[in-house]
């Protein structure tokens, strides 16, 4: 980082000049919107979900799960939020996080949790859905 | 030549304390916190899911805790964080198609936020407690 490399007058701006863009600029800025989007879409559906079942026993529970209806929007979010989150949390580390070592480290585990969160609900709406 | 330091001192530039605290910065703040408090309830959310798709006996104790005095309160806290993170969404989906872009216009908007999310939230809960049998 910095301005000037030792033995060299160039500046850091003036070095990557004309090597064109890195190409990856917006990403994460679109990913974020995208996920969001569909979070927001998907977070009245779970909140329709959650009072639905409200009180209602395991057998209630199990026939709302059977249906794909059901199943499909869940999984959705079950992708969009975990990757959403993922985006946010990185961006907070990427803040308040000095120590380059503590930094990849936490950008890593948060990539970790993310992958946790979203295979262990999907791999149980598939399970619910499924039967057995 | 003579020794120089690799991150020479320089006066930091005034931070969070030197402000006084106005509600566009209390939203701004809050969208962070309460994007932070989702990451960690989605947890919550899976383990959830993991006990419905394990079997009854499973799941009956997940809704237990949920259903008890500080799961009613994490649950509660957790519905607002997702309901206000949401409504800031929408806030920042305004200024990105660049709506909204004056100050009286952030004034509105981050009270709305507040007041919307718990006006929902509340909403959210009465409707949920009904059907629950508890009110």
């Amino acid at each position: 980082m910095g301005g000037l490399v030792m033995g060299s007058y160039s500046t850091s701006l003036s070095r990557v000049r004309g090597l064109g863009s890195s190409r990856g600029g917006t990403d994460h800025f679109w990913q974020q919107r995208l996920t969001a989007v569909a979070t927001l879409i998907l977070l009245t559906f779970l909140i329709y979900t959650v009072i639905r079942l409200a009180g209602e026993p395991y057998e209630v529970m199990r026939a709302y799960f059977a249906s794909p209806l059901v199943t499909v929007p869940a999984i959705m979010l079950a992708i969009s939020a975990p990757f959403h989150m993922r985006i946010g949390m990185q961006v907070i580390i990427e803040d308040y996080v000095q120590s380059k070592g503590l930094k990849l480290a936490l950008v890593m585990l948060n990539t970790f949790f993310a992958l946790l969160v979203a295979l262990t609900s999907i791999v149980s709406l598939i399970k619910l859905s499924l039967g057995a | 030549m003579a020794k120089t330091e690799a991150r020479p001192s320089r006066p930091l530039s005034p931070h969070l304390t030197i402000f006084r605290p106005y509600v566009n910065m209390m939203v701004s703040i809050l969208h962070r916190i309460t994007g932070s408090i989702n990451y960690a309830g989605s947890l919550l959310l899976a383990v959830w899911l993991a006990a419905a798709a394990t079997g009854p006996d499973s799941f009956n104790l997940a809704n237990a805790l949920f259903a008890s005095p500080p799961g009613l309160v994490v649950l509660f806290g957790f519905s607002w964080s997702l309901i206000h993170h949401g409504l800031g969404g929408i806030r920042h989906f305004m200024w990105d198609m660049g709506l909204g872009l004056t100050v009286p216009a952030f004034r509105f908007l981050s009270w709305a936020t507040i007041l919307g999310s718990l006006l929902i939230t509340g909403i959210v809960w009465a409707i949920g407690l009904i059907k629950w049998g508890a009110l």
